[in-house]
């Protein structure tokens, strides 16, 4: 009988790996989950908000992951929508008075959007699909993986929109002057909101090239 | 009079939900593959808005905002709740979602079978919170102003779902490539429509 008991797994064993690994790649909350977009989009005009709204979401998705698969078998199957909203509003009221404290004009430019990272249906989709059913540290990394797959196509398109809407990254000017001089002209369209879907559909189109798997069936 | 019908046709065309704001995209992707039932969910929403927005306009009026709790005693008017407003309005969403189902279930069960299913989704739609937040934000002045902010969004919205409903359903017999099949398509088409939609932004209301 004792070979069957199982011996304890190592924190970070490749099960666990491919739980922080697949939503980066293939299992991207945005372009194949299709989750979150709402936010993903509004915010990704200018690489600086882009990155804070990534991290508000890494925060809020890895804590709600763990406090809600910690509680799981104590909520009441019929309320536990109740129950997660009521932990992802707690966590995001806390972010959003932390964003107001210390980057209160980024918090600004982001104004409901950080409000609406409750409604995000990545974190609620994940806590439903993962943390209702798991142990707190897979939990963990399953939310750090998740949010980290969506900052980074978050960043993807900041990074697109700004260098080629206003010709900086983070504010700081890269596309030379002698470029403008020569008639380079900064593609206005980039920053208007169309162009972030128009952009998704792009990125959307790149990843599924090469990863042939992803191709939907017609 | 003039002003709440301006605010109408600005949340609709100008201020459109899905266009402008991205909001509500989730379901719009995940429902927007017939018309039907894209008719549907649209239906709820704009219903679902209509009751949130003046409840939640209410709300922020008498209990949130900065010294809001004046009618109660004088001695609160330096007190600010706003704080606890995302926690409040996403209740109140819940709530209504709810009461609205059993509502309707009860008076009218053919809307309700129809319904089905979209009405307990819309809890978590982006586009109800954002428009009670937006609200709140822009600081509307009188309850038929939210109300028609409200019910204007919604139209706008189901406007957006009804048009790219309609277009993946002609789209199917189309030959796009393999890689941006299925979403990927969908979301150049809606950035098209959002650029058409930006016709509008001209107009001044």
């Amino acid at each position: 009988m004792s070979a069957e008991i199982k011996e304890r797994e190592p924190l970070f064993s490749a099960k666990n790996m491919r739980l922080i690994k697949n939503p980066i790649n293939l299992n991207n909350p945005i372009t194949v989950q299709v989750l979150g977009i709402c936010s993903a989009l509004a915010v990704t005009a200018k690489l600086m908000p882009a990155i804070v709204l990534s991290i508000s979401v890494i925060v809020v998705m890895a804590v709600s992951n763990v406090v809600i698969s910690l509680l799981r078998d104590g909520i009441p199957p019929r309320i536990r929508i109740i129950v997660q909203l009521v932990v992802i509003a707690s966590l995001v009221i806390l972010v959003d008075q932390v964003l107001k404290a210390f980057v209160y004009d980024v918090s600004k430019q982001l104004s409901v959007f950080v409000g609406l990272i409750i409604t995000n249906c990545i974190i609620m989709g994940r806590l439903e699909a993962f943390a209702m059913s798991n142990k707190p540290w897979p939990a963990f990394l399953d939310g750090i993986g998740n949010a980290l797959g969506y900052g980074i196509i978050l960043i993807i398109i900041a990074f697109l929109r700004e260098l080629l809407g206003s010709g900086t990254v983070l504010d700081i000017q890269v596309i030379p002057q002698w470029f403008y001089d020569f008639g380079y002209q900064n593609n206005g369209l980039m920053i208007l909101p169309p162009m972030a879907l128009i952009t998704v559909g792009v990125i959307i189109w790149v990843q599924r090239y090469y990863s042939r798997e992803l191709i939907e069936k017609n | 009079m003039q002003e709440i019908f301006n605010i109408f046709i600005k949340s609709i065309f100008i201020d459109n939900m899905v266009f402008a704001y991205f909001l509500g995209m989730c379901s719009y992707l995940a429902v927007s593959k017939t018309v039907k039932t894209s008719v549907g969910l649209g239906l709820a929403v704009i219903f679902v808005l209509g009751i949130t927005v003046p409840v939640d306009y209410l709300l922020n009026e008498f209990v949130l905002k900065a010294g809001a709790l004046v009618w109660i005693d004088a001695s609160f008017a330096d007190v600010d709740l706003s704080f606890l407003s995302f926690i409040l309005f996403i209740a109140i969403i819940a709530s209504m979602v709810q009461l609205v189902e059993m509502i309707v279930e009860k008076f009218s069960p053919a809307l309700y079978s129809s319904l089905g299913i979209f009405l307990p989704l819309i809890a978590v739609n982006c586009a109800i919170l954002g428009g009670s937040l937006f609200m709140q934000e822009r600081d509307y002045q009188s309850l038929g102003q939210a109300t028609s902010f409200g019910l204007g969004s919604g139209v706008g919205w189901l406007l957006a779902i009804v048009g790219i409903a309609a277009i993946r359903e002609k789209i199917r017999y189309s030959n796009v490539p393999p890689a941006l099949r299925g979403l990927g398509i969908t979301f150049i088409i809606t950035g098209l429509m959002g650029i058409a939609f930006m016709s509008f932004l001209g107009i001044k209301l």
